[in-house]
């Protein structure tokens, strides 16, 4: 199965996903800095910056668009329970 | 836009009972006094019921109501609004904050004036859309930002974006040729008192205190963020949602909202030190045992000041006062028919009350059996926003002098997280549990 990796940079950690995961299902457990509230990408708590890889990122969907431009956010931020990471690596940060 | 005579001063013409109260020239209170409420949002008692503050301003080219009342008031709030305006005057609708006590008598009110166009937050298009939905309802709206304005022609309504107070789409509008502001839930309290003026009620100064402990300290910082957009104007009059209307020394409750919004219990710690709070609860001594390790390894690193607490031997508020100044806490507790015991629940269920965000959290315990405890806490504390930056240590019954090591490292592991000493790690994702 395809690889990537995810680095968190508030705390330092690169963990190496199978193509296709969420950025949820590795943040918490690893103990990142992001944190959630609907995770279901409507309520935009999960905001993130994304520091350099957005191009290994799947495109947003259209519920995380829109949510992304009420949230007014800039064009490095996505959610971090849709972002779905496909390949190479991905640097974030909470906000 | 002339007022209809009802409106003028000196002529009050009463509707079943229900009075408009003139607050400035051409400004009235259409609220509802609710005094028999005795609990609020399920969490803040109300010993003489609340109000909820509704405002109708005229201008020369439009009247506009801000904010509207619980579903249950709407008569009373149409009632005293008949007496000051009729609705074919209503240019606009302002909605401060979206919560259905204020936003009860709305889809009514757009009914009698469809011709009105409302005025939000832009952080409050989803709520609107949520409130209306279960009508099969939509309309159209303006969102606002910090600093707009809107033109009633001879007086002019301002808007102040003051988010997470205590919704994300609360705001405070700002009359401008009256020194008028409408502040939404800030500044306000659960208190009913027909004479309406704080210079007339009762004491409020419990309710006042007691409200904003309930309702703005979990957005201390929001709350810090706000005051300086509010003390830049000139203030006359504060009239909030709910409770008295700030009319004598309007400013001390600004002040005082300062006084609140500053640290419970200063930083004992000082300003290069990184603080941790543990809590244990033991029922044979082995959590005991592992949090006294943790504690120590923990101290064993520079810049990281533990204190330790027993929680059979604390109370709730002033543990909760330390939560809100320490920088990361853990939880010990053993597992008792699979699951954390009482006393961690009861501290942990009391946390909403104060921000979390950014603080590091942890969890421990000896257990018997199966040792649910620990990966519960955990879940809490990330549920809370916590970050939970080191796996939770889980041991069975007595600990040996090597898992007692595995305490102490675990409780170094948490000190160099907070003290921003951990090394940079590589991992694979199936060794996170």
């Amino acid at each position: 199965m395809p690889k990537a990796q995810v680095v968190f940079e508030d705390i330092g950690v690169a963990v190496t996903v199978p193509a296709g995961t969420r950025l949820i299902e590795v943040s918490e457990k690893v103990g990142a800095g992001i944190t959630y509230g609907c995770r279901e990408g409507e309520c935009g708590t999960c905001m993130m910056k994304i520091v350099s890889g957005m191009e290994n990122l799947a495109n947003p969907s259209m519920l995380e668009t829109k949510v992304l431009q009420e949230q007014m956010a800039g064009r490095h931020n996505r959610l971090a329970c849709q972002a779905q990471v496909l390949q190479g690596q991905i640097v974030v940060a909470p906000g | 836009m002339n007022p209809p005579p009802s409106a003028l001063p000196g002529h009050t013409r009463t509707t079943g009972g229900y009075e408009a109260i003139p607050v400035a020239e051409g400004v009235h209170w259409i609220g509802a006094l609710d005094p028999q409420l005795r609990n609020f949002d399920i969490i803040l008692k109300t010993a003489n019921g609340t109000t909820y503050n509704a405002y109708c301003v005229r201008g020369s080219a439009g009247v506009a109501i801000i904010d509207t009342v619980k579903a249950e008031f709407a008569d009373e709030f149409f009632a005293r609004f008949e007496q000051v305006a009729d609705y074919a005057e209503i240019t606009t609708i302002v909605l401060n904050h979206l919560e259905p006590d204020h936003t009860g008598a709305l889809p009514e009110l757009l009914r009698r004036a469809p011709q009105a166009r409302v005025h939000i937050s832009h952080r409050a298009p989803l709520m609107l859309k949520g409130l209306l939905k279960h009508n099969g309802e939509s309309l159209d709206f303006t969102t606002v930002q910090q600093g707009d304005r809107l033109s009633l022609g001879d007086r002019h309504l301002r808007f102040l974006h003051t988010p997470f107070l205590h919704w994300p789409d609360t705001q405070c509008t700002f009359l401008e040729e009256d020194g008028i502001l409408f502040s939404g839930d800030i500044f306000g309290c659960h208190f009913c008192d027909p004479r309406l003026f704080n210079d007339r009620v009762g004491d409020f100064r419990f309710s006042f205190e007691y409200y904003y402990q309930h309702i703005m300290r979990p957005f201390r910082e929001h709350v810090l963020h706000a005051l300086p957009l509010i003390e830049a104007l000139d203030i006359r009059l504060i009239c909030p949602a709910h409770g008295p209307i700030h009319r004598d020394a309007p400013l001390a409750y600004v002040k005082r909202y300062h006084q609140l919004a500053a640290p419970q219990l200063t930083n004992e710690a000082g300003q290069h030190a990184k603080t941790l709070v543990m809590f244990y609860i033991s029922a044979y001594g082995n959590t005991a045992l592992m949090a006294q390790a943790i504690k120590d390894g923990a101290e064993s690193i520079d810049g990281v000041r533990v204190s330790l607490y027993d929680l059979q031997g604390g109370e709730v508020t002033p543990f909760v006062d330390l939560i809100e100044e320490a920088d990361a806490i853990a939880f010990g507790s053993p597992t008792i028919n699979g699951d954390a015991v009482k006393p961690v629940w009861d501290l942990l269920s009391c946390l909403t009350q104060v921000p979390l965000k950014g603080k590091l959290g942890a969890a421990f315990g000896s257990y018997g059996w199966s040792g649910e405890a620990v990966g519960m806490i955990e879940d809490r504390l990330r549920g809370l926003k916590l970050r939970v930056p080191c796996a939770g240590i889980k041991l069975k019954l007595i600990p040996t002098g090597e898992e007692l090591a595995q305490c102490h490292a675990f409780g170094q592991d948490l000190a160099r997280h907070l003290t921003g000493q951990a090394a940079f790690r590589v991992i694979d994702m199936t060794e996170l549990a």
